[in-house]
Order: structure tokens, then C-alpha cells, then sequence
């Protein structure tokens, strides 16, 4: 049957341009904030919290938030991480969030590249808030991305340093260290080894132990990841080559990357009661400001003292800096609320009652600087250290890139490969590797 | 009979024809024809599903190819599944049907024991195995240790990651054992007994009756492990996160292929790029890739059919 077959073609090849016709229109934002705030009505919003005690805290913010705007009435959705939230706010609807929480700045460039979420500040400028002076300098920092504020600090996070302060005394240590020359003296001091293993391990320095990521160690160093130009940095910065050249030095100071690994494949894992700080198995720990009530509820059996993590020799007068990182909040550019869902937004991360309650239920750090000096703050007297980082001017953060982390995912691959010996020659290794974030940072362009 | 009437009826004929093929005719379009096209059309296209797609003429084939840096990993990675894995599950599958066949007691209790693994979600069956192949703390280790057997490092050591995948996909051989067992206990008998006749061996009957017999089960356990070797995704994504040691948090950024790559599969850079960098054309061209190695792979298996296959088969 030609003839058929022929009308068969047509109408299939007219029926799949229609179709992706359709799909090119799908997933358009539309801009417009003009519904009324006032009257009544639900929002959606996503947030990634999960433990019990975290959903709870979640709920009594927004709990406040509506006794505060009784017409707006708030959906919670918990448990979301970013793939869903991604997916949701391509997808649009009914169901989709008007409002989303995210637990990671890194995707930051590309919610705000890709228009998934709105530009905020038109919405701050209505509400004569400044950012600049509402928000720690960091924080402010990692919420836009080339003039777009798609997102606000909801709680940040530093990162400082846990020790056995036990285990330090009985090593003949008398306060942490300050700089990494003092800290790689005090990991190996405080290295036990047993056999072909260790019986306490100083520090674990691999870039899979945990919080232990390329991000974290170069914080220390104040790093430029980008150029004025928005070329990757990384081979021209030597804050990088310091903190690749500490960081094996340390991996082979403490017994090498393959001991090191089998030791670490022994460990507990990062969120469970069998995390080897809590055991005493590690006896440093590179970690975020959470790590102290979760150490704390299991009960060790030493004494735990906190402090910001060490810095370059060079660098010994910014002693007390950290990096910054945090949750966020944003507006999904598919709502039709979006003048509600910015008095949401409004409420939970410039209200200062609102962000120290939830800073005090959540055992985060608060991202106002308002906050910071609430006297309605509750916290442990070593927390205080992390409030400090967050506070400090020097404490550095990530910037925001087109596509998201992947320039961080580039690098700390190219540090598992140095880490493990595979690449040996650190300047080719960072050329080359700038060389692939400048190609990806292209290719999402 | 006028041409008018003659026309009407092929015309008639031609509707019913195509009524009765329409279930079929609507599922090859919605799920084949459509998403092929479709996959093609952004396989050139920039889109990263909020912004309309534009034209990008063959970027993202370059990127994958040449700049990607995990894509010719992932495809060796998945054609070692494909070639190693596939070849030692069906031959394991055989042997063990082979084997239930022949013994005499206690059949139910080993077709049992066989057969359950396969039941068990493989999210829960890899995590059991990362437990048990962990380097450190696991039984199967402390047991080679016992014995003076140098203890590999499985699934945290890239030399080891995919013999400890393939051992998991032995571990779930039941399917092929029952269909096995099945194409087995249908060769005839009576082959069996003229061959013992004959003087054949075990070998030789197992080469000359059991092998041509089942043939054709070979023949779609090789197709059908290829295409699921190709589609790899679960077992290594969860064995190699496992395995890091880091539990994906909320915000945790995707490291796909630890240790160091060796567990990375294409399946898992269509995820990747697709749903995570938003990459949507890049992810079609992977996609493309595995479809084309899936048809190149499946074409080369019906060529060489002759050699296993026999006449009216």
C-alpha cells in the first residue's frame, strides 16, 4: 500500500513535530507576580528535612508564619533533595512547589541561570530589605548568581574543627591548632597505630572521609575559582596548589592513601552513632556546626572540644575563618502565587524571632546577622565557635556557577586522583582540569 | 463491478487492516517511534527544559565524545559487563541447571536456594553484598583471611569492583537456572540414549544432544543479558555510594563511579546529565550510543545464530 504508507509518514511526521512542538513550549517560566497576597489561599512548599525532629521544626516555623498571615495556609511537603525539586519545578501545577528549600548552595548558579527560580530582588526591593546588610557577607554571596538573587539563606552551616579533647591531653596537646603546620604535627601525634591499622587515627585527610571534600579543605586558603573573566582559576590561584600539596602530604604523612582507605572502609558512616568520632577511631574531625549535638547524643566517652579549622602558616592572622555553606530558599518561577509565596520566604529568613527559633530548634546556624546577636539564641557554649565563622569577614564560601557544582565535582575528582597517586603532576593535573570546567561551564552555556 | 465500488472495498479493507493494528501501531508510536525521534531531534539541540531547545548542530556529540571525561570510561566499564558478566552468567545458569537436573535428591531444596536470591529487590541485594564484600568488616574477607588467602578490596577497589558486580549477578542467577532447567528436561531422551550407544562421553553428549537442543534458550539468555548488561544502572550506582562511605544527603552533589570510575555505566551519565546537569541533549546522545551498541551487539548475536541455532529451531 504506497499511498498509505506515504499518508503514514506524513501523519507521523506531522504528528511528532506537533509533538515536540509541544514539548519545546513546556517548561517556560512565567514571570508574573501580580496575584494578590492577600486573599485566601495555599502555597506548596519543599524542603529536604527528614529527621523527625527536623519535619517538627519545620512545621513550627510555618506555624508561625500562618498565625502571623492567616489567609495563607501552607502545604509542607518534607524529604525532597534536589533531583526532585529540579524535576517538580520543570514540570509546573497544581502540586509542584511554590516555595522550595534546598540543603546545598552549590546548585545555586543554575536554579538562577535556568530561571527556575525567581529573581528575588525585585521582591526585596518592595519590601525595603537590603540583603547586603541582612545577610552575612558569605551568605549574601552564595544566594545569586550574575546579578540574579534566585534564592535567600534559610540557615547556614560552618565548618570548623572537632577534636578529642581526651585523647589531645593524654598526646601532650594543650589547645587545638591554629595552623595546618600545627595540625599535621598534632594528626600524627595523635595517630595510634595497631598492626597494619590503627588503633586512633589522628585525622582522616582523604577527600572520602567524609566532610573532608576539596571545598572544605581549600575554604582555608581564601581560593578565586573563577577569574574576572569567569575562567576557571584553579591552575593560577596558588591557594589550590597549597591546599592539593597539604593535603596528600597529610595522606602520606599518616600512612599513605591505601591504609588510609582500608582503615576508612572499616569506619562507620557519616550519619550513623558509629561515626568514628563518636568511637574515638578518628580523633580529628573536619565538620559542620550539626556534628556537635550528634556527637553529643551518642555519649562518647571523651571530652569534645571545638575550634575553626587551622589556616595557612601565611595567613595565621586570619585564624578563625571557615566556609560557609547553607540551606536556601526560593520561589519556583512556575508559581502563580509568587507574591504569597515571597511572604513565606519573607517571614522564615528575615524574621529574626523566626530564624532564631528555627536556628534554635534546628541546631543550625542563623543567616541574619541580626540573628547572630539575638539574645534569644540557645546554644552551647561551643557552638558559639561556629556563630563566630559565620560572623568572621573572612570565612569564604563557593560561587555560583551556571552549572551548579560541576565544577566542584571536576575538582575533587581530579583530587581523589591525586590523593591516590594516580596523577602525579599537580600543576599539568589543575591545567587540565581547569581546562574540562571552562569546556563544561561552555557546554551548559 | 465498477472501479467505484472496488476502490470503496480496498479502501474499507485498508481502515480494517489498520483498526486492527492500531494497539500496536499506537504503542510502537508512543513508545518507540515518538521518544526515538525525539531523542534524535535533541541529541543537536541545547536544552536544558526551561529555556525553548535551540539549535546546537553536533556540540553535544563532540562534548560526550571528546570532552566528557566520564563517557569512555563508562562505556568500557559497561562493555566489560556486557562481554565478562553476560558470558559468566549464562554459563553459570547452564551449569547450574545442568546440575539440579541431574541430581538425583534433594532438587527442591537447591532450586530453592538458587531461585531466591533472584527475588530479592537488587537496592537490598547489592547493600547485602557491599556488607559482606566490605574489605574491612566483612565475612567473606575475615574468611579468606583465616585461610591465607590474600583478601581483595571488592567493591573499594577499582581493580576488584566489577569481579565483586559480577559475582552479585551470579549470586541472582535464578531466572536463567528455571529457564534452563526447563529447555533441559525437554531434550529428548531417546538422544540421550542412542549417543550412549554410540560411546559418547558426557562431554560429548552434553556438545552433540544437549547444546543443539538448547540452542535457541542460549541463544535469547546471551540477547536478553546483553541488553540488561547494557542497562546497568542500580547494582553499581549503589555498590559504589555504598561503598564510598558517604550516605547521599539532600544536597549531596553525584559522584558517580567509585572507586575511581570503575563502576560507572552509561545508564548512570544519561542520569547524570540529563536529570542532574540538565543537559538534556548530551544525555540523548548517550542514549543514542546505548541504543546503537544494544542493536549492534543484538545483530551481531542473530548473525552467528547459525553456529547455535540448528534448523528448524
Amino acid at each position: 500500500m504506497p499511498g498509505m504508507s506515504r499518508k503514514a509518514v506524513v501523519a507521523l511526521a506531522a504528528s511528532a513535530s506537533i509533538a515536540l512542538l509541544a514539548t519545546a513550549c513546556t517548561g517556560q517560566s512565567s514571570s508574573g507576580a501580580n496575584d494578590d497576597a492577600s486573599k485566601d489561599q495555599t502555597i506548596n512548599f519543599w524542603h529536604a528535612w527528614s529527621a523527625p525532629s527536623e519535619v517538627k521544626a519545620v512545621k513550627t516555623l510555618v506555624a508561625g508564619f500562618e498565625k502571623a498571615h492567616p489567609n495563607i495556609h501552607v502545604n509542607i511537603v518534607a524529604n525532597m533533595t534536589d533531583d526532585k525539586i529540579n524535576q517538580a519545578l520543570r514540570t509546573g501545577g497544581d502540586k509542584a512547589p511554590d516555595v522550595i528549600s534546598s540543603f546545598t548552595t552549590n546548585n545555586v548558579g543554575k536554579f538562577c541561570s535556568s530561571g527556575a527560580l525567581v529573581d528575588l530582588n525585585p521582591f526585596f526591593k518592595k519590601a525595603d530589605i537590603d540583603p547586603e546588610t541582612t545577610f552575612p557577607k558569605a551568605m549574601n554571596e552564595y544566594t545569586q548568581f550574575d546579578g540574579n538573587r534566585c534564592s535567600v539563606p534559610l540557615l547556614g552551616d560552618a565548618y570548623g574543627l572537632y577534636y578529642n579533647k581526651t585523647a589531645s591531653k593524654k598526646a601532650g596537646i594543650t589547645s587545638p591548632p591554629k595552623t595546618w603546620s600545627e595540625f599535621e604535627t598534632d594528626a600524627k601525634k595523635l595517630t595510634i597505630t595497631k598492626g597494619d591499622s590503627y588503633s586512633q587515627l589522628g585525622f582522616m585527610p582523604d577527600y572520602h572521609g567524609w566532610e573532608s571534600t576539596t571545598e572544605h579543605y581549600f575554604g582555608q586558603f581564601s581560593p578565586t575559582y573563577f577569574d574576572s573573566s569567569g575562567k576557571s582559576n584553579i591552575a593560577k590561584d596558588p591557594a589550590f596548589t597549597a591546599g592539593f600539596t597539604l593535603q596528600k602530604k597529610l595522606v602520606d604523612e599518616l600512612g599513605g592513601f591505601k591504609k588510609l582507605e582500608t582503615y576508612r572502609s572499616k569506619l562507620g558512616d557519616e550519619w550513623g552513632d558509629k561515626h568514628p568520632f563518636h568511637t574515638g577511631q578518628v580523633a580529628m574531625q573536619m565538620d559542620g556546626e550539626w556534628r556537635l549535638g550528634m556527637a553529643e547524643d551518642t555519649k562518647p566517652d571523651f571530652e569534645i572540644g571545638v575550634a575553626p579549622l587551622p589556616v595557612p602558616d601565611d595567613q595565621a592572622d586570619q585564624y578563625g575563618k571557615g566556609y560557609i555553606t547553607g540551606t536556601i530558599a526560593g520561589i519556583a518561577a512556575t508559581s502563580k502565587k509568587q507574591n504569597a509565596a515571597w511572604e513565606l520566604v519573607k517571614y522564615m529568613t528575615t524574621n529574626t524571632d523566626a530564624v532564631v527559633g528555627f536556628a534554635n530548634d534546628i541546631h543550625n546556624v542563623p543567616s541574619t546577622l541580626a540573628a547572630l546577636k539575638s539574645p534569644k539564641l540557645k546554644y552551647d557554649p561551643r557552638f558559639k565557635t561556629f556563630l563566630d565563622i559565620a560572623a568572621n569577614p573572612n570565612s569564604t564560601t563557593t560561587p555560583a556557577s551556571i552549572n551548579g557544582g560541576t565544577y566542584l565535582v571536576t575538582l575533587q575528582q581530579f583530587g581523589y586522583d591525586y590523593e591516590s597517586g594516580k596523577t602525579k603532576d599537580l600543576k599539568a593535573g589543575l591545567e587540565s582540569t581547569a581546562k574540562q570546567i571552562d569546556t563544561d561551564i561552555a557546554q551548559a552555556k | 463491478m465498477s472501479t467505484v465500488t472496488l476502490a470503496s472495498k480496498r479502501r474499507r479493507s485498508a481502515l480494517r487492516t489498520l483498526a486492527f493494528m492500531s494497539p500496536w501501531l499506537i504503542g510502537f508510536g508512543v513508545f518507540f517511534a515518538y521518544p526515538m525521534i525525539s531523542t534524535v531531534y535533541f541529541s543537536f539541540m541545547h536544552y536544558d527544559g526551561f529555556k525553548p531547545p535551540t539549535w546546537s548542530g553536533t556540540k553535544n556529540w563532540t562534548y560526550v565524545f571528546e570532552n566528557y571525561p566520564l563517557f569512555w570510561p563508562a562505556l568500557r566499564n559497561t562493555l566489560w559487563l556486557v562481554v565478562v558478566m553476560v558470558s559468566l552468567r549464562v554459563a553459570f545458569g547452564l551449569g547450574v541447571g545442568l546440575l539440579i537436573t541431574k541430581i538425583k535428591t534433594g532438587t527442591g531444596v537447591f532450586r530453592t536456594l538458587f531461585y531466591l536470591p533472584y527475588l530479592a529487590p537488587p537496592v537490598a541485594a547489592t547493600m547485602a553484598f557491599a556488607f559482606l564484600l566490605n574489605p574491612g568488616t566483612g565475612p567473606v574477607n575475615s574468611i579468606l583471611e583465616k585461610v591465607g588467602i590474600p583478601a581483595p578490596g571488592w567493591f573499594n577497589d577499582p581493580a576488584w569492583s566489577k569481579p565483586a558486580l559480577t559475582l552479585l549477578a551470579l549470586w541472582g542467577i535464578g531466572d536463567l537456572m528455571v529457564i534452563f532447567m526447563a529447555a533441559l528436561l525437554d531434550v529428548p531422551k531417546e538422544q540421550y540414549e542412542a549417543a550412549e550407544l554410540d560411546g559418547a562421553s558426557a562431554w560429548q553428549r552434553f556438545r552433540f544432544v544437549t547444546l543443539p537442543n538448547i540452542s535457541p534458550i542460549v541463544m535469547f539468555a546471551v540477547v536478553t543479558g546483553v541488553i540488561a548488561a547494557m542497562q546497568s544502572y542500580t547494582q553499581p550506582l549503589i555498590a559504589g555510594k555504598v561503598a564510598s562511605g558517604v550516605i547521599q544527603g539532600a544536597g549531596t552533589q553525584f559522584e558517580p563511579g567509585y572507586p575511581d570510575k570503575s563502576t560507572l555505566t552509561l545508564p548512570q551519565l544519561v542520569y547524570n546529565l540529563g536529570f542532574q546537569r540538565f543537559d538534556y541533549g548530551s544525555a540523548c546522545v548517550v542514549a543514542l550510543v546505548l541504543f546503537v551498541l544494544s542493536m549492534v551487539f543484538t545483530a551481531f548475536l542473530m548473525r552467528r545464530r547459525g553456529g547455535l541455532i540448528q534448523a528448524g529451531d
